[in-house]
């Protein structure tokens, strides 16, 4: 069991699993979207090499409407 | 007239800049940025919704980025640290883009920017490739720093922020552009097209806004004046107006062969 906070809400995994397999699992595939961990960037090209860790920090950022 | 907007090399026909935030709808949102004849349009960068919205409408969708130029910004953030956050976040959200704009606050009742936080963040951005457009107070020393960091255009507040309360210190803004070389584009405060229009007429290279066609009305109507604004100012400053005269008229009309007058 992994805790990882996304977005600043703590979210259990059974096991490790990598980025690209979270996105999925939030229903985020296919998405225009940008991920930060542990407050470095991690390209979009990494997401299936990344394997995540307990304790981990991400941001998913997406844009919107803004001045 | 050739007559163009030069931001790091690249050259825009509109001199007015828009923000896409506080619009009913992106069908509102996508009408007005037409309406205005922006090119130039920023976007916010925010957490993705977790919840299960899977299909809900995306900016991306009604504002594509194959028509207009993505201008991300750091509203909201209150360190250089979070804003530079930000904008790379937004770089790697927008393939590369690099042209951004950065503002750092200082509270959240006046909005007004910390030029420190402000200072620190374009010189981490400009070290680390970003083409910075800097929202900043109108104080020009301030703005020549900015500049000599390697901002590519210095955005002086004419007011606060969503207040709409219009240019409140054309000295400040025109010591500015007296003392800089990359555009100076008024950014906040704007309330009406004539604000729009008296920015323009003082020099200013352009105008960006939200609030001032977002929360008008008819949106969509005030962006088309907001377009007619910014260019019958920028038309008025490259004439060059008339000098003022206090106190002393001058006819339009001939003064010769007015009927009824002694012929001397």
């Amino acid at each position: 069991m992994i805790t990882v906070s996304i977005n600043g809400e703590p979210r259990q995994f059974l096991q490790a699993l990598s980025i690209a397999a979270l996105i999925e699992e939030m229903g985020l595939t296919g998405k225009r979207i940008a991920l930060e961990r542990n407050g470095e960037i991690a390209p979009r090209s990494s997401f299936a090499t990344q394997q995540l860790a307990d304790g981990d920090k991400l941001e998913i950022v997406v844009a919107v409407g803004g001045g | 007239m050739n007559d163009k907007l030069i931001i790091a090399g690249k050259s825009y026909n509109s001199r007015l800049l828009v923000g896409t935030g506080k619009y009913k709808d992106f069908t509102e949102t996508r009408a007005a940025l037409d309406a205005s004849g922006a090119e130039i349009v920023t976007v916010a960068i925010r957490r993705t919704n977790l919840g299960q919205n899977a299909n809900e409408p995306n900016l991306l969708d009604s504002v594509p980025m194959s028509k207009f130029t993505y201008l991300p910004n750091t509203a909201g953030c209150y360190t250089a640290d979070d804003a530079v956050r930000t904008l790379r976040l937004a770089r790697e959200l927008l393939d590369g883009h690099s042209l951004v704009k950065l503002e750092v606050l200082g509270d959240p009742q006046s909005l007004y920017p910390n030029v420190i936080e402000t200072i620190a963040a374009a010189k981490t951005l400009v070290a680390e490739g970003f083409q910075v457009m800097v929202y900043t107070s109108d104080d020009p020393i301030v703005a020549k720093q900015l500049e000599d960091i390697g901002c590519v255009a210095v955005m002086p507040l004419a007011s606060l922020i969503g207040s709409g309360m219009g240019i409140l210190n054309p000295w400040n803004l025109q010591l500015i552009m007296e003392r800089l070389q990359v555009p100076v584009i008024v950014d906040a405060g704007v309330g009406t097209a004539s604000d729009a229009a008296i920015a323009m007429e003082l020099g200013c290279a352009g105008v960006l806004m939200n609030t001032a066609i977002a929360g008008a009305q008819n949106p969509v109507l005030m962006a088309s004046a907001m377009k007619k604004g910014v260019e019958a100012g920028r038309e008025a400053y490259l004439a060059g107006r008339m000098p003022k005269k206090l106190y002393s008229a001058s006819p339009s009309s001939p003064t010769a062969g007015i009927i009824g007058s002694v012929r001397s």
